[in-house]
């Protein structure tokens, strides 16, 4: 009883429930979204982009504009630069990812050093910080999820399409670089809404574990798209309980449970994978 | 690069281009198919007829999530929204599977396929939505000896039906040679026509830049490979 009422505690504050309620949203977000960054072979952009969005948060934050304004169009203009770049064939996705986010965060910390009293802010960015978590953060994160959401069930057939197989996409007639366009958007988007509770540099991680475990799991597209969620929103819900529990960071807890599933799907779905493959031998 | 390309291919003909690695053969199919942009010139298809392509086997990704019932739905990306396969989909997938003789696998991964079974899945998609043009970039290749006559009479069927077909291949005794009109190509067009008449060791000599032998063999042009020839009487 003592126990149940130990793990209830954190509960009583105000702080603990939205930032909850965020990193929760904001794991089935980066779930859903993640399967698409792994199928496409660009887990490196949940990193860059989010050292882009850092550009635009350090920018906002010395001219002094609304951070969400700022950062914002920052990484959207981020995230369609990529993919201009990108249509670079001789130059690839990786390559783009990696001009454009760089030059974006160097920018942010020059800017940081030049007019260092923003640096506060700018600190929450790039570690997170579940204290500072707002109820306008719940209904950003929560409307973008909802937005994502569309953007999937909506698009679905033209995503996985030009997804699986861009050049006979765009033969029929789906305009493949708009299919990018938006998912990039839509990428910079949750990082923005995201990165203030689990910060810039872990996000990445949310953006590739749970879709990569998920993937070991099952070779179904449409089941995909659900079991990435659950383990993106499970991992947050319980890492942000656990890092109240152990007193670690937040973010660190939620990554780390998440690097757990991956290894305990790993070793399941290799077990799986060598009866699968002694019960061929026999043929 | 490619230059001086002039075809033109009327409805139900059967092309075949052939030539070298690195020809630009599947190039010029994406120039055609209108995902590779040309610098100059320009490529106009009958604005009526819709294509239908068929990509090279080695460039698909044979572990990406998909069944090959989802993969062949997906040229209705288009047109159609909605997430699930409907009834009306999943009866004309059975259709088109089983007029290329592989009914049975439209609920397998893509990767439990066998090489002849690949090849019919991304035919089956081309079919899909009842083409006018059939495009194939290197249809038989990694496929055995059967496989390959199966998919050639499976295209001459097709062809039959009113399908105007154009096709690269490598495979010069075993499939150009049996087409009624080819195309010799390395970065541009070397000769075009009857495979009696293209097939000559002058003409893969332009070709491939390696000499080559003609026989006949039953009325058909058989090309003898100097190179595979030597080696052969090296070994012993």
């Amino acid at each position: 009883m003592i126990f149940a009422l130990d793990l209830l505690e954190p509960y009583g504050f105000q702080f603990f429930r939205n930032g909850l309620a965020v990193s929760t949203i904001a794991g089935a977000l980066c779930g859903l979204l993640g399967v698409f960054v792994i199928l496409r072979g660009m887990s490196y952009i949940g990193h860059g982009l989010s050292h882009a969005v850092f550009g635009g948060a350090a920018a906002s934050a010395v001219i002094k504009v609304n951070y969400f304004l700022g950062a914002g169009v920052w990484g959207v203009v981020s995230g369609l630069l990529i993919a201009r770049v990108a249509r670079r064939r001789v130059i690839g996705a990786d390559a783009a990812i990696g001009v454009v986010t760089t030059a974006s965060f160097a920018l942010g910390l020059a800017l940081m050093n030049r007019y260092g009293q923003a640096s506060k802010s700018i600190e929450a960015v790039l570690f997170g910080s579940v204290l500072g978590v707002k109820v306008v953060d719940i209904y950003a994160v929560a409307l973008v999820a909802l937005l994502g959401l569309a953007v999937v069930v909506l698009g679905y057939r033209k995503l996985l399409f030009s997804t699986f197989d861009r050049d006979v996409a765009q033969v029929s007639n789906v305009r493949v670089s708009l299919v990018e366009a938006v998912l990039l958007a839509m990428i910079s988007l949750t990082i923005l809404v995201t990165m203030r509770v689990i910060g810039t540099l872990l996000i990445s991680a949310l953006l590739v574990i749970p879709a990569a475990s998920a993937r070991m799991t099952t070779n179904s597209f449409s089941r995909l798209l659900w079991i990435s969620p659950i383990i993106g929103a499970i991992t947050c819900f319980v890492g942000m309980n656990l890092s109240y529990h152990l007193d670690t960071s937040a973010s660190a807890t939620i990554i780390l449970l998440d690097a757990l599933v991956f290894v305990v799907v790993y070793a399941i779905a290799g077990t799986r994978n060598r009866v699968k493959m002694a019960s061929l031998g026999h043929l | 690069m490619l230059h001086d390309v002039y075809l033109k291919i009327d409805r139900r003909e059967f092309v075949g281009i052939v030539g070298p690695s690195g020809s630009g053969k599947t190039t010029l199919l994406k120039a055609i198919i209108g995902s590779q942009p040309v610098a100059h010139g320009s490529i106009t298809i009958q604005p009526q007829l819709t294509i239908g392509y068929v990509p090279q086997v080695e460039t698909v990704d044979w572990y990406f999530p998909v069944t090959v019932e989802e993969v062949i739905v997906m040229t209705r990306a288009k047109t159609k929204w909605w997430p699930r396969i409907t009834t009306v989909e999943r009866t004309a997938v059975r259709e088109v599977l089983e007029k290329l003789g592989i009914a049975d696998v439209a609920h397998r991964h893509i990767r439990e396929l066998s090489g002849g079974q690949q090849q019919r899945v991304f035919l089956a998609r081309a079919m899909f939505c009842q083409p006018d043009i059939l495009v194939l970039d290197e249809p038989t290749s990694g496929v055995d000896v059967r496989t390959r006559h199966e998919i050639l009479h499976l295209l001459a069927d097709l062809h039959e039906d009113g399908l105007t077909i154009l096709l690269t291949t490598h495979d010069l005794n075993g499939l150009a040679a049996h087409l009624p009109r080819l195309v010799c190509f390395n970065k541009t067009v070397l000769a075009d026509g009857n495979p009696r008449d293209v097939l000559t060791s002058k003409v893969l000599e332009a070709t491939y830049g390696a000499p080559m032998e003609v026989l006949e063999h039953g009325g058909m042009p058989l090309v003898i490979d100097h190179g595979r020839v030597a080696m052969r009487g090296e070994g012993k």
